[in-house]
């Protein structure tokens, strides 16, 4: 568990001299990040969010208060040690060019002390763990993408094994795409080791995603709202953190809404091949279409089927929902199918039925009515 | 004068004995020239470093660069001038020639240190303090070994410019390679020059030549570029689960840094004296 105590952070004002009248980068912060979970800071530029961070592993000294982890005060520990009992993973990975990947990941446990064979044995298995293929260990830096360094750069935090971490906007230096598929094995590998984080980013979204809980700062260094994703986008506390939680907050709040067992309609099914009457004797303008395993390819217009069912035929703009994921899976997947019912299918993924967005509503409302009547409860986040 | 009189003055084993043989000459210039470097080098790593990690005082880099446009041999007599009275022996002409050579070799080491220095990411050195490097860890760990091919491409200059100037040594009665010069010119003995032109000449290219194969063998490929270039060709050729590259203009940066070491160091003794300004101007355009 990290803790802050009233922490402030003052910079001196441009006369060089502090009077207690310099720019505050953080007022006054009281926050626990606990043990084994991710704890986001977010906030616009100048919120204090990075000087927040720095100040666990006094990269920044604090003004005033105490920042402990796990009971120890940090100020009392011997700087280096401290940070590297901490993981410490930043926006531009901050890799060490002239080191291979592997010496890179090596960098702590060496500093610690651990003998180099070990170090290397242990810094292989992160490197595949991470994702990364195994033969890239002998690689620079250099010859890496941008997510690939981002991904050692985890790797690199992780060598140790610290029961802490710290994360400076890690994915935000690479593209969209591969962002989330950053994000994604980071909650997976976070599944399995279960670190302390901290974790700054300027995403709302990034870190309505990734925190089991969000700490909104505002500009100045003041804490705004400090709550699960779900509550944060259900009630945010002002309207700055409202504005800054941002639109489309009500179908956002759904992805944490997990989905009730609903009756699904019975969907008859076409199979690739298929020929045109068979299609137009279904008897409805959109059939789908489904795969050996019985796994939904997409939905075929049966007027537009000239000899048999093909792939290029399949309209795939209907997303698919699952069994167990988010109401808002389950209403996404009703409004962007062509034919209005919505596919779901099972863990395996393999068709179950459809449902129409009109029957996805009543359970929206449902879950409304039954949380407004509890106290106001944490949701099971379903991701 | 003919090639022959100047081969007939190498194999002739007079010019090969005694004082004023060529290896006792060979071995007062290589001394010259080491003790030079050795307290130019004690005077620029520290102060080039320490500009280059805390980005303060830049303006000593410029201000050494800018004080190579003064003429070495006027600088040598006024200070053998000023010096000379003072001290009663071959001081009086050792260290004024040496301080010359030493103020000459500066600029470059000065300026190859601390652009070498200021070549760190800021991210790299952030890294390291974060993950709990102890500052001299910082430096010897991490800052020193990226800073190596700039600072090696500075000395490679400043050796290039001593060796080719030591020879001024002579025209204040101590010995090197410029005996051969400054005698011959007394003498009209133009064969002596030319031979004694040559064996400079050949000396700056062996002590070039050791150096580039030191920056080779010492400097990381990930600094270099050469693994940069290995891996171009084998994502070009295979590789297709490679992510894109977002930032791949930036990560060209190896290879220009590799250029501009090479175009810096391996030109002989004329343009690398010629070259003006510090690595990293020309290192980033």
């Amino acid at each position: 568990m990290i803790r802050f105590e009233g922490v402030t952070k003052r910079y001196a004002d441009a006369s060089g001299t502090d009077r207690g009248d310099g720019s505050v980068a953080v007022d006054d912060l009281t926050l626990e990040a606990p043990t084994g979970k991710i704890t986001v800071l977010v906030g616009p530029s100048g919120c204090g969010k990075t000087t927040t961070l720095r100040m666990v592993n006094r990269m920044i000294t604090p003004t005033s208060g105490t920042i402990s982890i796990d009971g120890r005060d940090t100020a009392s520990l011997d700087v280096a040690e401290l940070r590297r009992g901490i993981g410490y993973v930043i926006q531009h990975a901050g890799l060490f060019p002239h080191r291979t990947v592997l010496d890179n990941v090596t960098t702590v446990p060496r500093l610690l002390g651990t003998d180099k064979r070990t170090a290397r044995t242990r810094a292989m298995e992160l490197i595949e763990r991470v994702g990364l293929d195994p033969a890239m260990a002998k690689r620079y830096p250099a010859q890496l993408s941008g997510g690939q360094q981002q991904r050692v750069g985890v790797a690199r935090a992780l060598a140790a094994d610290p029961p802490v971490m710290l994360m400076d906007e890690p994915f935000s230096a690479v593209d969209p795409v591969v962002r989330e598929q950053l994000q994604n094995e980071f909650l997976r590998l976070q599944s399995d080791l279960g670190k302390t984080i901290l974790f700054v980013t300027h995403d709302i979204d990034e870190a309505v995603k990734l925190g089991d809980q969000v700490a909104v700062l505002r500009v100045g260094g003041v804490l705004a709202q400090l709550d699960s994703p779900a509550k944060l986008l259900a009630d945010p506390v002002d309207d700055f953190v409202a504005g800054f939680v941002g639109r489309d907050r009500g179908y956002r709040a759904l992805s944490f809404a997990a989905a009730p067992e609903l009756s699904l309609a019975d969907e008859p099914t076409v199979s690739l091949g298929a020929s045109a009457d068979d299609v137009r004797a279904v008897g409805t303008p959109w059939v789908l279409c489904v795969g050996a395993a019985g796994e939904p390819l997409g939905w075929v217009r049966a007027a537009a089927v000239e000899s048999e069912v093909t792939r290029t035929v399949l309209h795939r703009g209907g997303t698919v929902a699952s069994t167990t994921g988010s109401l808002r899976a389950l209403l996404d997947a009703a409004l962007s199918s062509p034919s209005g019912r919505g596919v779901v299918a099972d863990d395996d993924g393999r068709l179950v039925g459809t449902i129409r967005a009109a029957e996805v509503i009543p359970a929206i409302e449902a879950r409304r009515d039954a949380v407004a009547s509890q106290a106001p409860a944490e949701e099971a986040t379903a991701r | 004068m003919s090639l022959a009189t100047i081969w007939a003055w190498f194999t002739d084993p007079a010019n090969w004995q005694g004082t004023d043989g060529v290896p006792n000459r060979v071995l007062e210039h290589l001394l010259y020239t080491g003790l030079t470097l050795l307290i130019a080098l004690v005077v620029a790593v520290p102060l080039g470093a320490w500009v280059g990690h805390s980005g303060r005082l830049r303006w000593l880099v410029t201000g050494a660069n800018a004080a190579r446009a003064i003429p070495t041999l006027g600088l040598l007599f006024a200070v053998s001038m000023f010096v000379g009275p003072l001290i009663q022996s071959d001081l009086a002409f050792v260290i004024p020639s040496i301080t010359v050579l030493v103020l000459l070799a500066i600029p470059p080491l000065l300026s190859g240190t601390y652009a070498g220095i200021d070549s760190v990411e800021p991210a790299a050195r952030d890294a390291a303090r974060g993950m709990g490097m102890t500052g001299w860890q910082v430096l010897t760990k991490v800052e020193a070994p990226i800073a190596l091919p700039l600072f090696l491409s500075g000395l490679r200059s400043a050796t290039l410019q001593v060796i080719a100037t030591a020879t001024i040594a002579a025209s204040v009665s101590l010995g090197g390679l410029g005996r051969y010069l400054i005698d011959g010119l007394a003498s009209r003995d133009y064969v002596q020059m030319v031979c004694g032109s040559i064996l400079v000449a050949v000396l700056a290219l062996v002590a070039d030549g050791l150096l580039a194969l030191l920056e080779k063998r010492a400097v990381s490929p990930g600094i270099s570029g050469r693994a940069t270039r290995v891996a171009r060709s084998r994502a070009r050729n295979s590789d297709p689960h490679s992510e894109p590259d977002p930032d791949g203009a930036d990560r060209s940066d190896p290879d220009s840094r590799q250029a501009a070491v090479v175009g810096s160091g391996s030109t002989g003794p004329v343009e690398a004296t010629a070259a003006t300004g510090t690595p990293s101007e020309r290192d980033r355009p």
